[in-house]
């Protein structure tokens, strides 16, 4: 058996400021190579944060980050000055939400590909736009030589994702986080560049982890899922487990709150409530006070973890009546 | 970002995207107010540079038998001053010193507050504070006053007046520097530079440098105006430059007595400060359109 790619081991964010907020609160993870997992969340729920850790992305001087991280067999917290920064685009690669937002607009597509490549890689920069080029192409960008020349203000959405991923994967790194690549473009374009991805995962061999808070998004791309709510894992398990057979009612809520067989002039089934401040660290069930099955217990200590095998874990005392239905 | 355009046949220009700069060019040629004022600043310049060969006289050549001949008078067609210099020929070499007093400051203030305004923008936090708390002590002083009184401390002459007006425009280029850095830290690509594994340095000088300068210098090229009116003032006040120099403000000062006499040619230097800031301010503004993306 193969080691995992990545390995988090409790790992717990807080940010200290005005207010401590306990963004993650333990979370569990392990990857393997080539695997793709989607974290699925509502907003607030830690997920951007739980992959930004895995960059060691957040503001060093407010951020204080528990438990352990591996990469590759890389102490990712202990990493600093060179060998992080190798890490980052290296090791492990970005997508960002909003590729307007997240391309340089003062530089053309192919000088920003060749400028990540050249410093990754020490090679001059001809060989860097050959790169970009190869790159741009991978991905599938209409005549690639001309947007090589071309600014990001000067392209569509869905051309601009698709030039970021193209940075993104152009140092060939072994795991790709994808912050919600899909939001900000239209529907169509959105299926396109999930298939996209999908393909380019099976080219580069490479694992993703996929934040999104559309369920249709995680289904489409990932092997396993995880639920995320108040900053911990409430259920993980495949993509099948956790469609045909969830057993967290914030599961349950999320596949429930969708438009299928909405009725008009009916209210869409949504989970009602708000989550948590999390401005301390939960003591009870996160979930209990939105939760339509709660118990007493539930709001007076800690769910029990039920884990059924590996990868598939349950945070909930009704874990082991998989039958019983969501209010 | 090259600027190969006689290279440039039709096809391709169909064929190659155009750069940023190139847009920025076309965009500044297509306004005519903008291009009005690019080539009599560069008139300007240009007959600073080459004053001895474009000037009819000697500049400091005077006589007491001509003294303030009106405006077309054969052989002074600006007339002479108050010690029967040729005007025409003193405005000519008058560029050389008021531009340089002018644009100088600007120029070294320009890098002074963008690093200033650019370390505070990026780093945050306490040195922010420090450093833009330090630079709003400079803003309790309206800037005229502030250049007076550094002048008046560090004594009158070029150097010590070139220094005071840095002085007094490091703060403003700071500020400027400060919040268009502020506002492009907080942009994604910033953390999208981190996440691909770019130093600190390699950011701001990149990604933050490439994003913050077009702006503060467009700002700093408005400041130029400023700076001539600034500088001809302390010359104006005995500060500056000193006689016998051609210099602009200078030679306002001297000629005002003589503005009952010949009013038209003392008024000569005066009209001269004016096309020149004028000129600055609508080049600036002509800039900052060009080089706004989203127009």
């Amino acid at each position: 058996m193969t080691m995992p790619l990545v390995e988090m081991k409790d790992v717990t964010v807080r940010f200290h400021g005005a207010r401590t907020v306990h963004a993650v609160n333990g979370v569990n993870l392990a990857l393997m190579p080539g695997e793709t997992l989607s974290i699925l969340g509502e907003s607030g729920s830690g997920k951007s944060v739980t992959l930004k850790t895995l960059l060691r992305l957040l503001p060093e001087n407010r951020t204080e980050i528990g438990g352990e991280v591996r990469v590759a067999g890389t102490d990712v917290l202990s990493l600093d000055g060179r060998a992080l920064a190798n890490h980052r685009g290296g090791v492990v690669s970005m997508i960002f939400q909003d590729p307007m937002l997240a391309l340089d607009p003062v530089y053309t597509i192919g000088d920003q590909i060749a400028e990540a490549v050249m410093r990754h890689e020490g090679i001059s920069r001809q060989a860097g736009l050959a790169r970009a080029l190869d790159m741009l192409t991978r991905v599938r960008i209409p005549s690639p030589e001309r947007r090589m020349k071309a600014y990001p203000h000067e392209m569509s959405g869905g051309m601009r994702q698709r030039a970021m991923i193209a940075l993104a994967l152009a140092c060939r790194p072994k795991l790709l986080l994808a912050d919600e690549p899909t939001t900000a473009l239209d529907a169509t374009v959105q299926i396109q560049i999930l298939l996209l991805l999908r393909e380019l995962q099976r080219e580069f061999g490479m694992a993703m982890i996929f934040v999104t808070h559309d369920i249709g998004v995680a289904v489409e791309v990932s092997d396993r899922i995880a639920v995320m709510y108040a900053g911990e894992f409430v259920e993980t398990g495949t993509v099948q487990q956790i469609i045909r057979e969830p057993r967290h009612p914030y599961t349950k809520g999320l596949l429930a709150a969708n438009l299928h067989g909405a009725v008009k002039g009916e209210r869409l089934d949504a989970i009602p409530g708000a989550p948590p401040a999390l401005e301390t660290r939960p003591v009870a069930c996160s979930f209990a006070p939105r939760c339509p099955v709660r118990a007493e217990s539930c709001e007076t200590g800690r769910p029990p973890v039920a884990t059924f095998d590996p990868g598939r874990m349950v945070r909930c005392i009704h874990a082991v009546e998989p039958a019983m239905a969501a209010g | 970002m090259s600027m190969a355009a006689p290279a440039l046949t039709a096809i391709a220009a169909i064929e190659k995207s155009p750069g940023y700069w190139a847009g920025v060019m076309r965009r500044f040629r297509r306004d005519p107010v903008a291009m009005a004022a690019l080539i009599i600043v560069l008139a300007l310049v240009l007959m600073a540079i080459f004053a001895p060969f474009v000037a009819p006289a000697d500049p400091y050549r005077s006589s007491m038998i001509r003294r303030l001949r009106p405006i077309g008078t054969p052989g002074f067609p600006l007339g002479t001053d108050e010690l029967g210099r040729d005007m025409l020929s003193r405005l000519i070499h008058g560029a050389r010193l008021s531009l340089l007093m002018g644009v100088t400051p600007v120029f070294i203030a320009f890098f002074v507050g963008s690093a200033i305004g650019i370390t505070a923008g990026f780093v945050g936090g306490k040195v922010n504070t420090v450093l833009m708390r330090t630079i709003d002590v400079f803003f309790a002083f309206p800037s005229v006053l502030l250049a007076i009184a550094l002048s008046g401390a560090l004594g009158a002459g070029i150097f010590n007046g070139l220094l005071s007006l840095t002085i007094v425009f490091v703060p403003p280029i700071a500020r400027i520097a400060e919040s268009v850095t502020t506002a492009v830290r907080k942009i994604e690509y910033i953390e999208a530079a981190r996440a691909s594994g770019a130093s600190a340095f390699r950011i701001v000088r990149i990604h933050v440098l490439g994003n913050v300068i077009g702006p503060i210098f467009v700002y700093a090229t408005g400041l130029i105006s400023v700076s001539l009116i600034l500088a001809s003032g302390l010359s104006f006040l005995g500060l500056g430059v000193k006689p016998p120099e051609p210099e602009w403000g200078l030679m306002l000062n001297t000629l005002r007595n003589a503005i009952y006499v010949q009013p038209w040619v003392a008024a000569l230097p005066g009209l001269m400060i004016f096309i020149t800031s004028i000129s600055f301010n609508l080049l600036s503004d002509g800039l900052r359109s060009a080089m706004d993306i989203k127009a």
